[in-house]
């Protein structure tokens, strides 16, 4: 009798125990959520506030709500200091063609290491994945000595230095250990009879590469170009070393316009506003591509 | 045939002449004030000025921002892309030229006989640099503040003694009226640090680094001296009177919302501080035993080492000597001109302007910071050992270790030449 008791008890508590688990998670949730929203939240309105105001309101929530003194005066006034498009624009072009050439590159050198028998391979795989332990801040210098002294057939026909320049800010960064160790490790679970089914019906390596393989990576391409999207987009130190004409700034080198002796909190806010546009564009363009290539793969578990 | 054929040459000719006697040597130029729209304007003015002044020469300018610049010229010289022209901040460069990124400036020297002493960027004997400024220091504070405290408006001839300033912060702190009694911009890290707390360290005596020979801090940073500025460094964070750790935003603010009765700031922040309050007073530096001290130099014209044009270089930077472009600098970005016929010029700086103290405390107590190429070490070390300290480090451990710092980077670069 006491056992049924406390197992009606039991049974009639489950519900309640599941409505509070449930309210927890949720509570949990939506704390984390405000702490990696506040930021942007922070950014926003600050940019809409006089300076004065601004860093008065840091001491309250005011910080994170849109009361005082509200304009778009920072956004005219960042505009008038920094050439905000141009460097917007510069961003994107070097990354976007970074990540195209990336994905592009990466993935055929994955697809060569995991499906097709070389010499060399192992050590080669060896030598990729130990660049991954070397920091770029060590080989920057070298770097920059090379760069300074290819040569590049452009308009001009053959120049020597790639200083102050698109591809100086590119083509050293196709190519990282990384990428292509995600995508060895993606085409390492791939079921190997379909490759072989492919191999047998007589498909060349190419074939198989863009006809059997590309399609099954949505998911590593949506990590892969993400991951380096980041990266390429806040470029600080080797545009830095490398450009020193404004036709070729990117945006954070850009932003220190915004930090002299008396510093312009609000257009500074604006400028980051402005500049995170890109990002979340592409990281809500992606997001859809790599929910859409999970639920479309054939491939599960 | 054969004379239409010579026509033509001479006709040819004397379009290739015509062209090289009108073709101007470009000569490129560097600058850190990218993001100053003033900034831009005046030294693009200053650059069409000279363009248009004669045929020879033609400048052109590369802007970069402050905070990326001597990095940027690192990273040019590594790769031999350094312009013909370059400005430089004055205590960099004796690094600059030591490292063989300038070249000694071959100017008319008769033209800066009169030019503040800061403004001046000799290194090894000869002129590498020469500024259209300089910048200086001072303690702000207010006419009604110093009436209600009971204290004197100390001047430059009787300036406040170490007991007077002493005082002075008691009297502050214990009037409650404000959150803290000084202002030193804690809140700002890197150059500020040496530029603006060096000072104090030499008007009691010691100095980063020994300057009779540059070769040692021994003495100079951990002596006698430089212990008692360490304390007295030290008392002003466990006294309350300071903070050693400081909001950005009490730094950029508090001062013109009454938070602190004095603010330790230069004359880039005088306007609008002047505008918060009618009675701003800005003092000279209080003297702690050798003389009231302030940082000195600031941005200065230099000549690269790689520049094929050293003599254009040297043209363009003479043009920008004159008093118009001093006062027209001086107008737009509120620094101190150079020479006081250009300070004549500015309403702000002229005799009986309400920045003209600044232009005698750059004068009469300026001190540029040690001349050598080791500076660049020293600073960064200064900078942690004053941050330690404020922050209740042990003042001769933090002195002592310091020295042997600085002292060791100067043992690996072999004396820095000196």
């Amino acid at each position: 009798m006491s056992a049924q008791v406390s197992s009606n008890a039991s049974t009639s508590r489950a519900p309640d125990n599941h409505g509070l688990r449930l309210a927890v998670r949720y509570l949990v949730l939506v704390l984390i959520a405000i702490i990696f929203i506040f930021p942007l939240i922070f950014m926003i309105m600050s940019s809409l506030k006089p300076d004065g105001q601004l860093l008065s309101d840091t001491r309250s929530l005011a910080a994170f709500l849109p009361v005082g003194d509200i304009s778009f005066d920072n956004y005219v006034d960042a505009f008038k200091r920094a050439p905000v498009l141009l460097f917007v624009t510069n961003s994107v072009i070097v990354t976007g063609v970074t990540v195209v050439l990336s994905l592009v590159v990466c993935s055929i050198a994955g697809f060569a290491f995991v499906f097709i028998d070389w010499r060399g391979r192992e050590l080669m795989l060896t030598l990729l994945l130990a660049t991954l332990i070397v920091p770029f801040e060590t080989i920057a210098i070298p770097l920059l000595l090379i760069a300074s002294k290819l040569p590049w057939i452009g308009a001009e026909g053959l120049t020597f230095g790639w200083l102050n320049s698109y591809q100086v800010q590119i083509v050293p960064f196709v190519v990282d250990g990384l990428t292509v160790y995600l995508f060895i490790q993606y085409f390492k679970d791939l079921p190997g009879e379909l490759i072989e089914a492919a191999r047998v019906e007589g498909a060349t390596w190419w074939q198989v590469y863009r006809r059997i393989v590309m399609p099954l990576a949505g998911p590593v391409v949506a990590t892969a170009a993400i991951l380096k999207f980041l990266a390429m987009y806040n470029q600080y130190l080797w545009p830095l070393m490398v450009v020193q004409e404004e036709t070729y700034r990117p945006v954070m080198v850009g932003l220190q316009y915004f930090f002299q002796l008396n510093r312009a909190w609000g257009e500074i806010m604006a400028y980051l506003s402005l500049i995170t546009v890109p990002v979340l564009a592409f990281y809500l363009v992606l997001q859809r591509a790599f929910i859409a290539s999970i639920a479309s793969t054939g491939v599960k578990g | 045939m054969k004379r239409r054929s010579l026509l033509l040459g001479a006709t040819l000719a004397s379009m290739l002449l015509s062209t090289s006697a009108f073709a101007a040597t470009t000569l490129s130029m560097w600058y850190h004030g990218a993001g100053s729209d003033v900034e831009g304007k005046l030294i693009n003015q200053v650059i069409d000025d000279f363009n248009a002044s004669q045929s020879d020469w033609k400048v052109e300018l590369q802007s970069f921002p402050q905070a990326v610049y001597n990095d940027s010229v690192t990273a040019a010289a590594l790769a031999g892309n350094l312009p013909d022209i370059l400005d430089v901040d004055g205590p960099n460069m004796p690094n600059w030229a030591w490292a063989g990124y300038m070249q000694p400036l071959k100017i008319d020297e008769s033209k800066i006989a009169n030019f503040l002493p800061g403004t001046k960027g000799v290194w090894n004997g000869q002129l590498y640099s020469i500024g259209l400024w300089d910048a200086a220091i001072s303690l702000v504070t207010r006419k009604s503040y110093l009436d209600e405290l009971g204290l004197r408006v100390p001047t430059l001839d009787q300036p406040w003694t170490a007991a007077e300033f002493a005082d002075a912060l008691a009297k502050a702190k214990a009037s409650g009226k404000f959150k803290y009694a000084l202002d030193l911009g804690t809140a700002w890290t890197g150059e500020w640090y040496p530029y603006a707390f060096s000072p104090f360290l030499q008007s009691f005596g010691g100095d980063i680094v020994d300057r009779s020979t540059y070769k040692t801090a021994e003495g100079a940073l951990n002596g006698e001296a430089g212990i008692a500025w360490g304390k007295w460094w030290q008392s002003l964070f466990t006294d309350g009177y300071a903070q050693a750790t400081q909001d950005p935003a009490d730094r950029d603010n508090g001062f013109n919302t009454g938070a602190y009765a004095f603010s330790w700031n230069g004359n880039w922040a005088a306007l609008g501080t002047l505008k918060a309050f009618e009675d701003t007073l800005f003092l000279p530096a209080p003297d702690f035993g050798n003389g009231p001290k302030i940082g000195a130099a600031s941005w200065q014209f230099g000549v690269s080492a790689k520049s094929a044009h050293p003599e254009g270089a040297a043209a363009f930077i003479e043009f920008a000597l004159q008093d118009k472009y001093l006062a027209a600098f001086s107008n737009g970005i509120g620094l101190i001109p150079a020479t006081p016929s250009a300070a004549d010029l500015v309403d702000n700086y002229k005799p009986g302007g309400p920045l003209h103290v600044f232009f005698d405390y750059s004068n009469k107590t300026g001190l540029v910071r040690p001349v050598t190429p080791g500076y660049v070490v020293q600073a960064k070390v200064f900078e942690k050992a004053a941050a330690d300290i404020a922050q209740g480090a042990d003042v001769e451990e933090t002195l002592d270790a310091a020295v042997d710092e600085i002292n060791a980077d100067i043992e690996k670069n072999s004396g820095y030449g000196h």
